[in-house]
């Protein structure tokens, strides 16, 4: 064995208490929000908890558990027939329906949320239609209502469900199903008692995301006037100026994410089990009858054209009559977006490189907790985060006033840290670390150990191996994290709203304006330029999709 | 005959996978498809599991045609078992509920028991509750076979079924199967590309290539007897040496007159290629003929020599390990064939 392939684990063992340092910092953006609220909910306010639990507490649970069971149910559905259909059966235009009912996730909850409103509520487009052709508009639903928004998120969300059951049914090839036959199994049979069963960790993976999106869902419940616990903690930070019910609103809903995520952390531990060495190929796939196969593109058809299409043509529409809209006013909602969506990518970026490389450094137990704690803030929702970070900040903005003060007396300049950017780039940090860093670590994974020792006994090391060997095997990773994460804070809505200095209004911040004044056609404008931007990861996602077909 | 295939054609686009495979098992035998990759083999296994269809010809069993040119019995009612190269077990069914699958006609005690027998049989008993990710290979492929033999099928189809374990457990599995399979009198067909196994394991063993078979025949007579230049080529090793036919069972070749059993079918002057296998080549001190080391290879009990001649022509030669010659070092040879056998030279 030469110097060079031994010195990096003898290293590795003892050295740098500073990356432990560096990963301990990044885990505070995610935990201290935890560690404040878990506080606020250990002791709570007892007149504020009455409140909460006389006058809130009851609807809003009521009412995120319908929602849940609701949107789980549907999406799941929806998404486990659709990624049935695309990866095992042959139907008209499968191919296209392949990546396409990926689009979907372009479109965020709450603009597909404001657009359905504003199309089918009685002063939309389609009921004033109805009343003047037939006089009477009676009979359609009222969109406003529990079933209203389940269906709506469900449509913006089944695509999580239909990536990971598309995996799972492309992936566990044709052997199973072909051994189920040889005992005795028709097709049909087969996929009941084999393909779904063998899928289920999957799906249910995919429902476990879902879940917390809609616990975390802000913007879409909000056009629906459907009180869930982030719009109770908005109003409870907004409105009643009560800190304390704000925290313990959120440590109530921290439970329910929990749950949540327990769930799908336990459904992935049985995903383990895949063959993926026979994708299932055109000859083998289920030619499914005349019925079946018109059905089949029927269905793909409709979820596409209600998720994606028809939205997206009301949007085009609505922003064409008015663009009059158009001035140094909105330049400077695009101008905001980019720069905080811009700079969000840079930090986020840079630090899911650090932990990224901590984590390859000294991959120990403890180590790898910390990477879990840092990236964590992904499953808590943003009014969640917002609010436990905006908190602390505060508190640490008067401790630091109060020695300036002490220090310089009455001459001291007025800090105002909680009102900064930098709790927004904090509150992101948080939120979106994951985001950014697992595209980073998927990346240095393949750049193994053996290729830095194949290096080394080359005699390229140090910052020479970094720039010669992993930056250019990291590069597209680096590109990838960076796509997301701007696009991810592009589409942001709570934290924004929270943690904003006065002033800084961004698109999403002026949709939710317009849309909290019912004014659908005018929030077209801004959510068109986000949903122009949300297809670049749906463009990511599909062309990667494409490889795995 | 048990398992009958005539003339089996399976097309995919212009090429033809399977050319007019035509073979017979008898009940309670087992045969193996061997050749290199590529050669079909697969694919008549999977034609007769139902997997794929028949594009000209007939495949039988016990009697009833299980596809032809426009019939096609669907894989899961022809009652044909079959163990996956990569085992194909359900990974979230435990050992005895994957071997029970297959059972469900079974009432549920009936499903039990045959399958804990089963289970017993190939010496699984008490793994029978744990998954199949917590087996090793070798446990993952006798589950395979069990839940393949379970509802007692006419058939077992074993497609590659050793090749994703080691060496040292392949040699031993494949016996194991082999008895497994003798003692419940069941009738198989494996497919391998690795001559060792399927004369481990098979009664017959037919040896194909592009799509038929090139000869059906014990491992004894591919070895002693093969038909065809591809066979005595693919099986075992060998040298052919130029010579010409001077009688029934004699060729004059540079070592002299080589004369064994058979081969009677050339008319003397034929220019033929004489197949020489290293055991046909034996070592003599006393023999005047002599021949170069160029190249040894230790193998434990035997060396086995690249030898040459004086011509140029090279042999090989298996010889007893004591006989340690180095390279470049003349030793003295005699040829001596069980059987003749020879093929005209183009």
């Amino acid at each position: 064995m030469s110097a060079a392939v031994v010195q990096p684990e003898t290293r590795r063992a003892w050295r740098d208490p500073l990356s432990v340092a560096l990963a301990v910092v990044l885990c505070l953006p995610a935990l201290v929000p935890l560690l404040v609220i878990a506080h606020a909910s250990l002791s709570p306010e007892a007149e504020v908890w009455a409140h909460l639990s006389r006058y809130v507490l009851p609807e809003v649970t009521v009412n995120t558990i319908k929602l849940l069971i609701g949107v789980a149910l549907l999406s799941g559905i929806v998404g486990t027939a659709l990624a049935w259909l695309t990866s095992i059966c042959e139907f008209p235009g499968r191919r296209f329906f392949d990546w396409a009912l990926l689009l979907p996730l372009a479109i965020p909850t709450y603009v597909l949320a404001f657009v359905a409103v504003g199309f089918l509520d009685f002063a939309g487009p389609l009921q004033t239609w109805l009343r003047a052709w037939t006089g009477t508009s009676a009979w359609v639903p009222k969109i406003r209502s529990t079933g209203g928004v389940i269906v709506v998120l469900a449509l913006a969300l089944y695509p999580y469900v239909y990536l990971l059951a598309r995996t799972a049914f492309l992936t566990q090839g044709r052997r199973a199903l072909e051994a189920a036959q040889t005992l005795g199994y028709g097709r049909a049979a087969a996929t009941w008692k084999v393909a779904l069963p063998m899928a289920r960790p999957w799906i249910a993976a995919g429902i476990a995301l879902v879940c917390m999106e809609t616990l975390a869902d802000f913007g879409a419940v909000s056009v629906f006037n459907y009180n869930t616990f982030t719009t109770a903690i908005y109003r409870a930070w907004f409105g009643m100026f009560s800190v304390s019910a704000a925290l313990e609103l959120a440590g109530v809903l921290l439970l329910f994410v929990i749950a949540a995520f327990a769930f799908e952390r336990s459904s992935r531990a049985g995903a383990r089990f895949a063959s993926g060495r026979d994708v299932t190929r055109a000859a083998t796939r289920l030619q499914l009858g005349p019925v079946g196969r018109w059905g089949a593109f029927a269905g793909a058809a409709l979820v596409l054209a209600l998720a994606f299409v028809l939205p997206l043509l009301q949007l085009l529409i609505w922003s064409a009559k008015n663009v009059s809209d158009i001035d140094s006013r909105y330049w400077g909602f695009i101008a905001r977006s980019l720069i905080l969506a811009g700079s969000a990518a840079v930090v986020i970026v840079l630090a899911g490189l650090a932990l990224a490389y901590i984590e390859r450094r000294r991959s120990s137990t403890s180590m790898r907790l910390l990477v879990r704690l840092a990236t964590l803030g992904y499953a808590i929702p943003g009014t969640v985060l917002a609010v436990g970070i905006a908190v602390p900040l505060v508190l640490l903005n008067n401790q630091l006033q109060g020695w300036l003060r002490a220090w310089m007396g009455e001459s001291a300049p007025v800090l105002l840290l909680q009102g900064t950017l930098l709790a927004v780039l904090i509150a992101y940090l948080a939120r979106f670390l994951t985001v950014g860093f697992n595209p980073i670590e998927s990346g240095l994974q393949r750049v193994t150990r053996s290729i830095d020792e194949a290096a080394a006994s080359l005699g390229v090391v140090g910052t020479e191996l970094i720039r010669k060997v992993h930056v250019p095997l990291l590069r597209t990773s680096l590109a990838t994290a960076a796509t997301l994460v701007f696009v991810d804070v592009m589409k942001e809505m709570p934290i924004t709203l929270i943690t904003r200095p006065p002033g800084w209004d961004t698109l999403a911040v002026r949709v939710w304006e317009m849309t909290s004044e019912g004014e659908w056609e005018r929030a077209a404008l801004p959510a068109v330029a986000i949903v122009l931007v949300g297809l670049i990861p749906a463009a990511l996602l599909t062309r990667r999709g494409a490889h795995v077909a | 005959m048990w398992l009958e295939l005539e003339n089996v054609v399976r097309r995919f686009g212009e090429r033809s996978a399977v050319n007019g495979l035509s073979m017979r098992l008898a009940k309670g035998s087992i045969g193996c498809l061997l050749g290199p990759s590529g050669c079909g083999k697969t694919t008549a296994l999977r034609c007769i599991a139902g997997f794929e269809a028949v594009d000209a010809g007939v495949i039988r069993a016990h009697g009833r045609v299980l596809a032809s040119q426009d019939f096609h019995s669907p894989p899961e009612s022809r009652q044909i078992g079959m163990v996956f190269q990569d085992y194909a077990l359900f990974p979230h069914l435990t050992v005895l509920d994957n071997v029970a699958f297959g059972l469900h006609r079974l009432e549920r005690s009936k499903r039990r028991r045959r399958a804990e027998e089963i289970l017993d049989t190939v010496g699984l008993a008490e793994h029978r509750s744990h998954y199949p990710h917590q087996l090793s290979g070798g446990q993952q492929q006798r589950v395979a076979l069990a839940r393949a033999l379970a509802p007692e099928p006419q058939i077992v189809l074993l497609d590659e079924p050793f090749s994703s374990l080691d060496v040292e457990l392949r040699e031993r599995l494949s016996l194991e199967v082999r008895s497994v399979l003798k003692a419940l009198d069941t009738t198989a067909l494996l497919v391998t590309h690795d001559q060792q196994e399927a004369f481990a394991v098979a009664d017959v063993v037919g040896v194909m290539k592009d799509g038929r078979l090139e000869q059906w025949d014990t491992p004894y007579q591919l070895y002693h007897r093969p038909e065809t230049r591809f066979v005595a080529d693919f099986i075992g090793q060998g040298v052919f040496i130029p010579g010409e036919v001077v009688a029934a069972g004699s060729v004059r070749t540079e070592l002299g007159v080589v004369r064994a059993n058979g081969n009677g079918k050339w008319q003397s002057g034929r220019p033929v290629d004489l197949l020489l296998r290293p055991d046909d080549v034996i070592h003599d001190d006393a023999s005047t003929l002599r021949a170069e080391v160029c190249q040894r290879a230790f193998r434990g009990a035997e060396f086995l020599y690249t030898l040459k001649l004086a011509s140029g022509v090279q042999l090989l030669s298996l010889v007893p390990s004591h006989h340690d010659h180095a390279v470049g070092e003349h030793i003295g040879i005699r040829i001596e064939p069980d059987h003749v056998v020879a093929f005209p030279r183009d």
